[in-house]
């Protein structure tokens, strides 16, 4: 097994691009190092990506915030901008695994395990966030629900490496909110979640949305039809009943060892339904 | 020498008080020795391979390309363990579950182990063992396994306990029955009669230290284990008899022990490891992953349990009757007959009769878990007796204190009880602030109690004084719950020393004479009534040592406070010896100053604890969260009386736990899918209030200071607490343990669409 801590995202991608064999990226290593330990995978190439510049700070630029491959999730919560921003961001990234996970783990290596149950993904993709992509054919910048196609799998070519994790800045009267499910209150992994990004206008009714639900189907959805349904309201009783039959509709769950079909069904409306009240009280509605 | 075990009322001086445990310094800053911090120069590393299958015939193992790999030094098969059992059944099961002779009886079961130079070595070895098996149906369900469409795990299997001898083999191993008067007749003076069946899933300990242990065999043919354990004689006896050794050529170190539970009271790896060991004629040092904790050691059973209570109007139970269900793994078990004995063992009955059947499937070989059994038959019957008060329309606590047993009481196990604690703890409940604190919305309340026998057992003790007169005590039971602190409160009561002055160590197995296992709540019970034993002993040597100093009859010294005193006018003029003093001058005396003993500790007191809940639900979600939890249980006399809480807390703990979300997932092809602490979910902290304790003390008679076994009870009532509690909040009756939200929100919606 080889390790190399290379210097520049070019050189990182160029490793990966020229192995043989296995290789695996190295950021907080709270996925890899578990499944290496546990005999899953022995990788024949580990490519540290922390020393390369720049992959380790969260930049506000006037697009919005640039948030580094090797940022840990606890400094997410450290940074008062992007907490101001998107609480809904942050708060999905400081639920993965207990605090000291959280102070290595990463957005990008959470979206890149390709986990449906992945914690902060869904509060991305609510977010409309977008992954800057490094590889040999040069940078390109992707919407990040294309990055996972299905457990364990994503998009990314051979030698690809996502470089950042890109925000928008808000618009007034915006707020996001993102819910799991655990049977436990920590240290555990989503049965169920849900995100919800909302921005409203100046009366309170909400403008644009974007919903996505975690843990229902072999990756993260994007549920435009909920997006429709609370876009126009303000949130009455009936568009949140409504909201959370759309959303338990769009589910395409399994029966496994954390939960059954009918209860993830279920529960997704129940927390789609809790995300966007929160995410519209965050928005300053009421 | 003689020995009288009876209870004396006293004032204590040591004994009651909170100093802090001789170990925990170690323990905090990490010195402390655990299973797998031995080490042994030239030690192998030793790994199991283990059947994929849940029911599989063992065609053939080839380990010859394993044997070739570099750095592998042995690997072993069934063939390395012959069976010199000599028709001990018992002893042939546990032989079989650590290495599978002809079939694969679950997944995890062991088929073949390697010792090898390092980690990655044994890794690929395993992977060059080729086992060639047929596959068979497996049953993993308690019930399904009863059907007799069920595939048979044992073809010569034939329930025992049955008036005539079956004639078909099936996966029942034994029939089991107690209790006394006539449950038709009671059931006839019923005015109201609850029937209702319930199901617990299979737990684990869930302790934090997997197996480990370091083997080392020599050519001469005596071996060293070193072995995190709760009973290394136990554990020496079974190693010895399985690989043919004479028991005192093989000495068992016990370590430090990371929680057991009554898990660690079984030999698995241990007799691989010496197997290894003897192989390659190096040490090996052999430990579980959690993975293979989960597999492949001793969960509890899964329970399948049908009950039926009937009361008069004015609140007095007629007829109690259950039917037990126990799994017990691919061997057989008494786990359902424990069920049996403890079901109604809270309640004075006329009319009570209790069934139990063991049950085989491929699962791991169920293993003691604290108060083994008793938590399952108490989540039934308290559910139904809280749900029959209701139907009278009585408060739950006033209807089990008309009914609870008490001193002179026949048990529906067969014993007439003495003095117990099941009345007080009762009252004492009824009385507690918590039973009268408000509730909130989707809030709710239960109560429940529980019974545990206690053991007292085999227990030899040595108590030497240094000629500083420092004291050190050796014990042969581990210490699981904090005992070196609480016998050497014991010991410093005795000889009238400060606590300070004691040190308390878990000699090995060449040290001491046997000791039973540290299980059935037993390790201070015995081992204090043993230190009580040895210390007076001690106090005869003092006493005559010190009559020789003074050269006086030893019937003038008397003990009092640590010291010796001549008692009479005549000797008037002769100060006071102190312990020290009698030390010091003991090479002038006759030499070393020690007690000894050797005894059967019997009348290890019942014990009786009362549990209160309260529980939120989230009637959207399922979810769950315990707000506050109470435990009230009689320890007869508390030693110690933090540990004594810690224990009452641990055990409610674990009953959380394993009521609202612990469980074994095994899918369809008989594979467990959750061998992991993240899917397998205990739970952490700040799941948990903090647990408020009350201590009862009902001396027990049979012992010099009134106690009672305090570790095993406080697992027994809370899975009813807690499924009280939820059917308070909810108004829905929950019947499968774990309570997960899944299973609570499939319950509420079933209600719902009525």
């Amino acid at each position: 097994m080889r390790y190399i801590r290379p210097l520049s995202i070019e050189d990182a991608s160029g490793l990966l691009a020229g192995s043989t064999g296995t290789a695996a990226i190295l950021a907080g290593g709270s996925d890899l190092l578990v499944r290496m330990k546990g005999g899953f995978v022995e990788p024949d190439l580990i490519v540290d990506i922390k020393a390369i510049e720049g992959l380790s700070e969260i930049r506000e630029t006037s697009e919005g915030f640039s948030i580094g491959a090797a940022v840990p999730c606890a400094v997410l919560g450290e940074s008062k901008a992007l907490k101001k921003a998107w609480p809904g961001v942050v708060e999905a990234a400081n639920l993965i695994g207990s605090k000291q996970v959280q102070g290595r783990c990463t957005i990008v290596g959470n979206l890149c395990n390709a986990s449906p149950a992945a914690d902060s993904v869904p509060a991305l993709v609510a977010a409309g966030a977008k992954a800057v992509v490094v590889g040999p054919g040069g940078r390109r910048t992707i919407a990040v629900e294309a990055v996972p196609t299905g457990p364990g799998k994503t998009s990314l070519a051979k030698g690809e490496i996502i470089e950042a994790i890109l925000l928008d800045k808000r618009p007034p009267r915006s707020g996001d909110a993102y819910l799991r499910f655990i049977p436990r209150t920590e240290m555990d992994i989503a049965v169920v979640s849900a995100g919800v990004n909302l921005t409203l206008d100046e009366q309170g009714v909400v403008r644009v949305a974007r919903v996505a639900v975690g843990a229902a189907a072999p990756t993260v959805l994007l549920v435009d039809e909920a997006a429709e349904v609370l876009i126009g309201s303000k949130l009455d009783e009936a568009t949140l009943e409504r909201l959370a039959k759309v959303c338990s509709g769009a589910c395409r769950p399994i029966d496994d060892k954390r939960g059954t079909v009918e209860f993830r069904r279920k529960v997704a409306g129940v927390l789609a339904k809790r995300a966007a009240t929160t995410a519209y009280a965050r928005a300053g509605g009421k | 020498m003689n020995f009288d075990p009876r209870y004396l009322d006293r004032n204590f001086t040591s004994v009651g008080t909170r100093p802090i445990r001789p170990d925990g310094v170690d323990k905090v800053t990490g010195r402390a020795r655990y299973g797998a911090d031995f080490n042994m120069a030239g030690q192998l590393v030793g790994r199991v391979l283990r059947s994929p299958h849940a029911h599989a015939t063992i065609r053939k193992i080839d380990t010859s390309k394993a044997e070739k790999l570099a750095g592998v030094k042995a690997v072993i098969t069934a063939a390395d363990l012959p069976d010199l059992t000599d028709g001990d059944a018992a002893m042939y099961d546990i032989l079989d579950n650590c290495m599978a002779r002809n079939k694969a009886l679950y997944d995890g079961h062991a088929v073949a182990a390697v010792a090898a130079v390092d980690a990655r070595t044994a890794r690929q070895a395993l992977k060059l063992i080729e086992v060639d098996y047929e596959v068979l149906p497996h049953v993993t369900d308690v019930d399904e396994a009863m059907k007799h469409s069920a595939p048979l795990i044992n073809e010569a299997t034939f329930t025992e306990g049955l008036e005539e001898k079956p004639v078909k083999p099936s996966n029942v191993t034994k029939r089991s029955q107690f209790g006394h008067g006539d449950v038709h007749q009671g059931f006839g003076h019923a005015d109201f009669i609850v029937e209702r069946s319930f199901k617990t899933e299979q737990t684990h300990q869930g302790y934090i230290e997997p197996h480990a242990c370091v083997a080392s065999v020599s050519s001469d043919g005596t071996a060293d284990l070193w072995v995190c354990t709760q009973g290394h004689f136990v554990y020496r006896q079974h190693c010895a008899q399985l690989l043919g050794m004479e028991a005192s050529k093989l000495r068992v170190t016990s370590s430090e022990i990371g929680g057991g539970f009554g898990g660690k009271t079984h030999v698995w790896a241990e007799p691989v490891a010496l197997a290894l060991s003897r192989k390659a004629g190096r040490p090996v040092k052999l430990v579980m992953t959690r993975d293979e904790v989960f597999r492949a050691s001793g969960p509890t059973s899964a329970t399948s349990i049908d009950i039926r209570i009937g009361a008069r109007k004015d609140g007095t139970i007629t007829a109690a009757e259950a039917t037990l269900r126990y799994s017990s793994g691919p061997y057989a078990g008494t786990w359902a007959e424990i069920g049996a004995m403890t079901a109604f063992a809270c309640y004075r009955l006329d009319n009570v009769k209790t069934v139990g059947y063991e049950v085989l499937v491929n699962r791991p070989k169920t293993a003691a878990y604290r108060a083994p059994s008793a938590p399952m038959a108490a989540f039934a019957v308290e559910s139904a007796i809280d749900e029959l008060a209701k139907e009278i329309g009585m408060d739950a606590v006033e209807f089990r204190i008309r009914n609870a047993a008490q001193e002179g009481t026949r048990s529906s196990y067969g014993p007439v009880y003495g003095p117990i604690g099941i009345g007080p703890t009762l009252e004492a409940v009824k009385n507690h602030p918590h039973m009268k604190a408000p509730l909130g919305k989707n809030q709710g309340r239960g109560m429940a109690c529980g019974f545990w026998f206690n053991f007292g057992g085999q227990t030899c003790t040595d108590l030497n004084i240094g000629m500083d007169g420092s004291v050190s005590l050796a014990v042969g039971t581990v210490d699981v719950g904090g005992s070196r602190a609480s016998l050497s409160l014991v010991a410093a009561e005795e000889l009238g020393i400060a606590y300070e002055q004691v040190k308390a160590v878990v000699a090995d197995t060449s040290s001491l004479g046997y000791n039973d296992m540290t299980d059935g709540s037993r390790g201070t019970f015995s081992s204090s009534m043993a230190t009580i034993s040895a210390a007076r002993n001690a106090i005869k040597v003092l006493r005559e040592r010190a009559a020789q100093m003074w050269d006086i009859p030893v019937d003038d010294v008397v003990w009092e406070k640590g010291h010796a005193i001549a008692k009479g006018e005549k000797h008037g003029n002769l100060g006071r010896l102190s312990l020290k003093e009698i030390a010091t001058a003991s090479g002038k005396t006759g030499g070393p100053i020690a007690g000894h003993s050797e005894l059967v500790a019997d009348g290890a007191g019942v014990s009786f604890a009362t549990h209160i809940c309260d529980i939120e639900v989230d009637p959207e979600t399922g979810a769950t969260r315990v707000l506050r939890y109470t435990v009230v249980q009689d320890a007869g006399k508390a030693v110690h009386p933090t540990y004594v809480e810690g224990q009452y807390q641990g055990g409610a703990a674990q009953g959380i736990g394993w009521a609202l979300n612990e469980e074994y997932i095994y899918g369809k092809d008989g594979r467990l899918q959750n061998p992991g602490f993240l899917d397998y979910r205990i739970p952490v902290c700040s799941d948990l209030p903090m647990i408020d304790t009350q201590i009862l003390e009902i001396p027990n008679p049979n012992h010099p200071y009134g106690v009672r076994g305090v570790g095993e009870t406080s697992i027994v009532p809370p899975l009813a607490a807690i499924a009280n509690a939820v059917s308070n909040a909810v108004g829905v009756r929950m019947t499968h343990i774990p309570m997960s939200p899944p299973r609570i929100l499939a319950a509420l919606e079933a209600e719902q669409a009525g």
